[in-house]
């Protein structure tokens, strides 16, 4: 096994106060992944613009990832940042669980990203 | 150690691996089903963690198969500082890439579910560490914990299931641990996934003392032994005792050995008892039944051979203190390593606990002759204090080991109690007594039964004195047996009347000797009177005699005179 790490978020590397740092593990392109990883995109495109960035962990590729989150049921969504840790399990097709999860308000209006 | 009670058939019909847990190889025929799932389940405390722990330790060190430990409830450092006590070096096993463990741990607080999901993340985790590792041997403990952090059992279920016929198809033979539930075996009902091999463990208090058991409840295609069997944990890991009382194939030695006192074995036709024949000294308190192990014990030493001492009711330097002062003195032998002492509380475990513990001592010291002092210390159901007798009275025999076994008698009881019941396991036994007569106590010891001997029907008095044991020539008179004092006084009795007898009759003699004297006398008196009278009755004649001569003479003479010639 290749010694695969994943890349060390921290938030200060990031910088940005209220910035997302998400981990979504999964096991192959299983319609459960394709669908988690579509509806996470859309959760985040439309709540979290530019202030997220999404790592997609494919165990299948690095089986020896799954242990250091504590990985069982997949596919996971991790929120690592904000603390305190979070995972979501499940294909993420209930948004509003989703939002509660990763503790982020509905009335919060979606982000509008400054235009240049 | 080897148990070759059940005949192993020659083309076993299922693969076995073995767990390394001492008795339980022997009690399923050779371990556990190879490359599939066994349920280990018992309720919290018995022990189910070791025995996965054991099974992959004993895999790794014995057979060299790496073994994965996927923990769902104790983390690693835990598992690791808990098994050290065994002796289990489980961090340089895993340093040495021979053990993989995996602590798999949930948060239910931090955990959201959301949508279908499955649990292809556990599968992952245990592919890559069996790969990682070349795992042959599996362990989960306890995968039940799951149920309690994720909601959706259906789903868990379905997984479980899909997991095991997994773990099958790759061909590890797993132990999957699991909690007694109320009326199953588990607390989620998993036993119906991991079906082939179900295995009991048990934690039982009667009257306060505790005994674990084992009991193979389920093994498709293979054989097993059926019983509850006992186990214990020591510092040297699980023991299951696998010793049944099936065995009555033990060869029995003609050699003959003495009992360590002479008078014992002159009543015996063979001059001792046979080596590997189990011996039953019983008898009331005080009678002296730990002098007899004991004399028995030095007997063996002193022929150099080693003798393993299991004392219930004495600690090892109060034994030997208590035998200095019978003239026994056994602390050389200790030093020799020829004699080891073994003291502890029947109350300390349950019967089967001790009868593991001797099992275990009985194989490492590898003894001739085994005391144990006393039986009757052993206290519980009366079926289960033969049982556990009967088979190590088996163990014994199968070694070939000479064993005495001490028992105190209840006088009121005697009929009814252990004597009775273990009586047709032993070979040999003596009764010890006492008889009280004259406001005294006196000892006494019959010969109850010698198998394959003959042996001396009399009750014989015996002494124990600073010399040890001796058997005194036995007084039967018209009486019947006397002993003690009033033996000594029947022996004195006689003394003075054979003494009486002899000036009697001496008297007697002396009498006869004059009567005979006198007659002579009076014998010699009367001769002596009838020869005076024959010696005047001669005189008589001879005087006759002459006168007659002398009156022809003077007729002669006359006529001579006449001149007539006539």
């Amino acid at each position: 096994m290749s010694d695969v790490q994943p890349q060390p978020i921290d938030a200060n590397a990031v910088g940005v106060e209220g910035h997302y740092s998400l981990r979504l593990y999964v096991a192959g392109q299983t319609p459960k992944s394709v669908t988690a990883l579509r509806n996470l995109q859309r959760i985040c495109e439309e709540y979290l613009a530019g202030a997220y960035t999404i790592e997609v962990i494919d165990l299948r590729v690095t089986p020896q990832l799954a242990a250091g989150d504590q990985i069982l049921a997949l596919p996971t969504l991790v929120r690592h940042l904000p603390t305190p840790l979070v995972k979501i399990i499940g294909d993420l097709s209930n948004t509003d669980k989703v939002l509660v999860g990763l503790d982020i308000r509905r009335d919060q209006p979606p982000r509008v990203e400054p235009s240049a | 150690m080897t148990v070759d009670n059940t005949v192993i058939p020659a083309f076993p019909p299922l693969s076995k691996t073995p767990t390394g847990i001492v008795g339980f190889d022997e009690i399923t025929l050779g371990g556990l089903p190879t490359g599939r799932p066994s349920l280990i389940c018992g309720a919290a405390g018995c022990g189910k963690t070791l025995f996965g722990v054991t099974f992959l330790v004993r895999g790794a060190v014995d057979h060299g198969e790496p073994g994965v430990f996927m923990s769902f409830e104790e983390r690693p450092r835990d598992l690791v500082d808990n098994v050290a006590s065994l002796g289990y070096d489980l961090q340089g096993l895993v340093d040495s890439k021979l053990i993989a463990i995996d602590h798999v741990h949930v948060d239910r607080s931090e955990i959201e579910e959301t949508g279908e999901y499955d649990f292809e993340g556990l599968f992952v985790r245990l592919g890559y560490a069996i790969d990682t590792i070349g795992a042959k041997r599996v362990v989960l403990d306890t995968i039940e914990a799951l149920f309690a952090s994720f909601t959706d059992a259906a789903v868990l279920r379905a997984e479980l299931r899909r997991l095991f016929y997994w773990l099958k198809e790759r061909g590890v033979t797993t132990v999957v641990t699991g909690e007694r539930g109320n009326g199953q075996l588990t607390r989620y009902g998993i036993e119906e996934y991991v079906s082939d091999c179900v295995i009991l463990l048990d934690n039982r208090v009667v009257e306060q003392i505790t005994t674990r058991r084992l009991r193979v409840i389920k093994y498709r295609g293979s054989s097993h032994g059926t019983n509850e069997y006992p186990f214990f944990i020591d510092a040297q890991g699980i023991t299951v005792l696998p010793i049944t009382a099936a065995g009555l194939n033990h060869s029995a030695s003609h050699e003959v050995i003495a009992t360590g006192i002479d008078g014992l074995d002159r009543m015996l036709a063979k001059g001792g008892f046979f080596r590997g024949s189990s011996v039953l000294v019983s008898g009331l308190a005080g009678t002296g039944k730990t002098t007899f192990g004991a004399s028995f014990v030095k007997a063996c030493c002193e022929r150099g051979e080693r003798c393993l001492y299991f004392s219930f009711e004495e600690s090892q330097s109060q034994l030997l203190r208590n035998l200095e002062s019978v003239g026994i003195s056994l602390e050389g032998y200790i030093a020799a390593d020829l004699l080891r002492v073994e003291s502890a509380r029947p109350s300390l475990y349950g019967l089967e606990v001790h009868l593991s513990r001797m099992y275990r001592e009985i194989i490492a010291f590898k003894p001739h002759a085994v005391v144990i002092d006393p039986i009757s210390a052993f206290r519980g159901p009366e079926s289960e204090v033969h049982a556990t007798l009967l088979r190590l009275v088996d163990l014994l025999k199968q070694n070939g080991i000479t064993a005495i076994f001490t028992s105190l008698s209840d006088a009121k009881l005697r009929a009814h109690g252990l004597d009775r019941e273990v009586s047709s396991l032993m070979d040999v036994w003596v009764s010890l007594g006492t008889v009280e007569a004259d406001g005294e106590h006196n000892r006494l010891l019959y010969v109850l039964k010698a198998r394959g001997m003959g042996h001396s029907n009399q009750v014989r008095e015996y002494h124990i004195d600073s010399h040890g044991i001796s058997l005194v020539r036995p007084y039967v008179g018209p009486h019947g047996v006397l002993t003690g004092s009033a033996r000594l006084n029947q022996e004195a009795r006689e003394l003075r009347e054979g003494e009486l007898r002899k000036q009697l009759v001496e008297q007697r003699k002396r009498e006869k000797d004059k009567n005979r004297l006198l007659l002579e006398r009076k014998i010699a008196e009367m001769r002596a009177a009838l020869e005076a009278e024959e010696f005047e009755e001669n005189v008589l004649l001879d005087d006759e005699s002459r006168q007659l001569l002398s009156d022809d003479d003077v007729r002669q003479r006359l006529a001579q005179a006449r001149g007539a010639v006539e």
